[in-house]
């Protein structure tokens, strides 16, 4: 239903006193917030809430299925890797490895993309055609090449995945503050801020920041998903966080090996990357719509 | 338009020169010896120096650099360190496989992607429209990685329908079977974006009072759709789909490595495990002159649907 | 009341509404009307009175999905409009049923040529033989475009307003249409323009002898070609009469405080008169009278009943307690 206030205001030329667009669509985002409820459970209580140690291997009791199968037991009920490891306590643990990634990576982007996107469109002029041709440059080049040169000069670990990710990602973050940034600087409140003798810093920092830091939230919500399926994808190609860490798309390289007898190591690993990306993915979809950033997403 | 595309062209340049240039130093200082890479590992000290000579590698870096820019400006890129080759006949021998996985994936994202996105936004909460939006965020989350995984356990182990490695040596129908799972993995998070987008473009242009005024006039539905809203549709999926294409003929490192695909994405990934700089370098500055001419391809179509830029 | 011959349009009890989630919303709630045959008929009231959801009403063109026509009858030459099938009302549409809208700029599709827009008109009915392109001038030459050979094949960016609206009235009119619904064609332009759109339309009305149902806020445009005037308020309409009636004796309150509101040429006033209040909301309307929480003359009953329609004189009727 989320176009027919739109079409109604059209048609009556209007928008009737009670019936404002915002408040006739939003669909409710239970589902993403329930998967995000699991994902960041399990980041907090991942301690007291995994049966084992999930570096703790028994290679008597290597690669059990999952407790439901024959041959399972009802003590590890996703199962066992080929070290004896239970996967159930790993693929808990792999929630952090995900998070702290996914933070690191926005984190480094966030601040290079805010900052470039303030100056860009705070300043104008020469400096922001200088920011914007220089993201330009740096979006023609595929993020996966940067990781690749990144890994081939420093090595593979889940510190060369946060900063090239972070280095890569963040002229999507620079055109979007930049946009939010060149409305702002025309409206009133920053006038009189000039007027009253703020500096350009002050004005960034109190004046401006603060009107885009919804923005912020959306954009970031949904980058998250997308750079937990980049992390588990370079994890998986060996690029990112080595053995023996909990990492989901790790789990997924080791399970591959194992694919003719062992479909448990590859199915469970992949199944929560997928339900937290859907998880991220909807709450952002959600908090666009309730906080409405305008000239986000193409 | 003719200042413009040239003015393009010159930035591309200057692009891929800067992105080159970057490429090399970061290269270059990495600590790792190509020379000792190379070798066997029973090769004596004096091989080493023979070769470390043989690539100019004793010579300053800047030296280094622009003995590299003058013989890029020829068009050599050096030779593979692995293969003992030139870099770019080694990238040219692999690149068809990818091509010809790039081109069906984008086919069929498009094809699909914009079935489901149209008939979406015509129908709009309709039947397409959600199963639509289930088959758009799938393909948003679900990593293609773990798809062809799970695609290989089921249709290649379980049910042993389908082939899950290499590109097939038979003729065309064994080169169809062999692609069916790579170009289809390939394809879910395309296809999740064109549905997305065409779907809320041809919502906005739907909206639209030309539309009304089509319909006011008589004119069909179908050519509602199509010729009126479809063609100013178009025009934000121009600036995706051309950038879209170049990547996935560029192989997916991804896709091609699960599947044992002889395509460039897969030959990138082992040179740079292998530190085979050269093949690396010349893989770089293809995507970046490709994705360049995307952009100015993208540009002309534009301009091609849009009169408004035409005329300007 | 004039002999059922002459009756091109007949509008019984229309009511449309939105179906949000937020309440229906009545846009248009019970009007009826009738149109004869080459008559222009002037609909005014101000934005959100259902002036724009009865005309798309008429086309068969409320926006879907939440607008729905829930009852009445709108017949066209004694057919019912509401029992046509889709395709019926598409070969209608464009050919005997013609329509105008508000902004040409955005009413044009950009990335196509004027001529191919209005060629559509013609070859969508099924009047496209070889000479598509000489049909698409004439009609161009019709509506006093200059050059139209060449114009033809310009996009609109390339034309003002003026000329856009004109080229909309040319695909209005290029089949002849027995009804043209003209909303609010002269509001987006210039005042020089507005007054030569008009005498445009006033012209071409005499040329194919339309009936036209001109849509405006904007009295001075009713005054200038139309015969008959259709008040709406709330989404329904609350006084008909003669354009002159209407100018020198409104008889409804509503219709009394729109006229008090247009500036006078050479008389002086102080301020200029403006009705009080907000228009109404249609979600949930009051049982009584729309007007009554603005209105000045408001009785108890005003509040608690709608009033009836009542006729104080040939061709003019009003809906108020006032009268009844």
């Amino acid at each position: 239903m989320k176009e027919n206030g739109q079409d109604i205001s059209q048609a009556l030329s209007i928008t009737p006193p009670d019936v404002t667009e915002k408040k006739l669509k939003v669909r409710k985002p239970y589902l993403g917030l329930f998967f995000l409820g699991v994902f960041f459970f399990m980041v907090i209580f991942a301690d007291l809430i995994s049966p084992y140690d999930p570096f703790a291997s028994d290679l008597s009791k290597g690669t059990l299925p999952p407790s439901w199968q024959e041959g399972g037991t009802a003590a590890h009920l996703l199962g066992t890797d080929f070290l004896g490891r239970d996967q159930l306590s790993r693929i808990i643990h792999g929630s952090r490895m995900s998070l702290v990634v996914s933070v690191g990576c926005i984190l480094i982007y966030g601040t290079i993309g805010i900052i470039l996107g303030l100056i860009s469109g705070f300043f104008g002029g020469k400096t922001d055609m200088f920011i914007m041709r220089l993201s330009d440059i740096w979006q023609s080049v595929p993020g996966l090449i940067v990781i690749l040169l990144l890994v081939s000069v420093i090595g593979a670990s889940a510190k060369t995945v946060i900063i090239s990710i972070g280095i890569t990602g963040w002229p999507q973050f620079a055109r979007v503050v930049r946009g939010e940034c060149l409305s702002l600087k025309e409206r009133d409140f920053v006038r009189l801020a000039r007027v009253a003798g703020c500096s350009n810093f002050q004005i960034m920092a109190s004046h401006i920041f603060p009107n885009i830091i919804n923005t912020l939230l959306v954009l970031s919500t949904i980058q998250i998903a997308g750079i937990i399926v980049l992390s588990a994808t370079l994890s998986f190609l060996g690029l990112g966080t080595q053995p023996p860490s909990c990492d989901w798309g790790l789990m997924l390289a080791e399970g591959r090996q194992y694919i003719t007898y062992a479909w448990w190591l590859v199915t469970f690993p992949g199944i929560a990357i997928a339900i937290t990306v859907i998880g991220f993915n909807l709450t952002g979809d959600w908090l666009r719509e309730i906080l409405d950033p305008k000239q986000m997403l193409r | 338009m003719k200042v413009y595309l040239l003015k393009r062209f010159a930035f591309a340049f200057f692009t891929m020169f800067v992105v080159i240039t970057i490429v090399f130093f970061l290269y270059r200082s990495g600590e790792a010896d190509p020379a000792h890479i190379m070798l066997p590992p029973d090769a004596t000290p004096k091989d080493h120096e023979i070769l470390t000579k043989n690539f100019g590698l004793d010579k300053p870096l800047i030296i280094q650099y622009f003995s590299f820019l003058k013989n890029a400006a020829r068009g050599d890129f050096g030779k593979s360190f692995r293969y003992n080759e030139s870099a770019a006949k080694v990238l040219f021998q692999r690149f068809p496989a990818s091509l010809q996985l790039g081109v069906a994936a984008f086919l069929f994202s498009a094809i699909v992607g914009l079935a489901i996105g149209i008939l979406s936004a015509v129908h709009r909460d309709g039947w397409v429209d959600r199963v639509g939006r289930v088959i758009a965020l799938g393909g948003m989350s679900i990593p293609s990685f773990w798809l062809a995984v799970m695609l290989m356990l089921f249709f290649g182990v379980t049910l042993g329908w389908l082939p899950v490695s290499g590109r097939g040596e038979g003729g065309l129908l064994d080169t169809l079977r062999h692609m069916i799972l790579p170009a289809f993995c390939l394809s879910t998070y395309p296809i999740a974006l064109i549905t997305r987008l065409s779907r809320s473009s041809m919502i906005d242009a739907l909206k639209s009072d030309y539309v009304v005024m089509a319909r006011i006039k008589g004119v069909p539905e179908f050519y509602v759709n199509i010729v009126h809203a479809f063609k100013n549709a178009s025009i934000t999926l121009i600036t995706i789909m051309v950038p879209m294409f170049v990547y996935m003929i560029l192989g997916s490192v991804v896709i091609e490595t699960i599947f044992s695909w002889p395509g460039i994405g897969r030959l990138v990934i082992e040179a740079t495990f292998a530190r085979d700089y050269p093949v690396v370098q010349i893989f770089i500055l293809l995507i970046t002159f490709l994705i360049t001419t995307a952009y100015i391809v993208a540009d002309v179509l534009y301009a091609v649907v849009d009169p408004r830029i035409r005329f300007q | 009341m004039a002999s059922q011959k002459d009756i091109l349009l007949q509008v019984k009890d229309l009511k449309t509404s939105f179906f949000t989630k937020k309440g229906v919303i009545k846009a248009v709630d019970g009007v009826s009307f009738t149109v004869k045959k080459g008559e222009v008929i002037g609909l005014v009231g101000e934005s959100g009175s259902g002036k724009s959801v009865t005309s798309l009403s008429i086309m068969r063109l409320v926006p879907q999905p939440a607008g729905k026509i829930v009852s009445g009858e709108i017949l066209f030459k004694n057919e019912n409009l509401l029992n046509k099938s889709e395709s019926e009302m598409r070969e209608l549409r464009g050919n005997k049923l013609a329509m105008i809208l508000q902004d040409p700029m955005v009413s044009l599709n950009q990335l196509l040529t004027v001529g191919y827009q209005i060629g559509e008109t013609f070859k969508y009915h099924g009047k496209a033989d070889g000479s598509l392109l000489t049909k698409c001038i004439n009609i161009l030459k019709k509506v006093k475009v200059p050059s139209p050979e060449t114009r033809v094949n310009n996009f609109p960016f390339q034309f003002s307003g003026g000329m856009c609206q004109r080229v909309l009235i040319g695909t209005g009119i290029a089949n002849n249409p027995e009804l043209l619904i003209a909303d609010e064609p002269t509001t987006a332009l210039d005042v020089t323009i507005q007054a030569q759109i008009l005498k445009l339309m006033k012209d071409l009305q005499k040329e194919i002898n339309a009936s036209i149902i001109l849509i405006t806020h904007d009295l001075a445009t009713i005054a200038q070609i139309c015969s008959k005037v259709y008040v709406m308020y709330g989404g329904r309409i609350v006084e008909k009469a003669p354009v002159k009636d209407f100018y020198h004796d409104p008889q409804h309150p509503y219709s009394e405080g729109l006229i008090k509101s247009v500036p006078v040429l050479g008389k002086r006033v102080k301020r200029l008169y403006a009705i009080e209040g907000q228009p109404p909301n249609l979600i949930n309307p009051p049982p009584g009278c729309r007007f009554e929480p603005r209105c000045s003359k408001a009785k108890k009953v005003c509040s608690q009943k709608y009033p009836p329609e009542v006729e104080l004189k040939k061709d003019h009727q009003v809906s108020c307690w006032l009268y009844s």
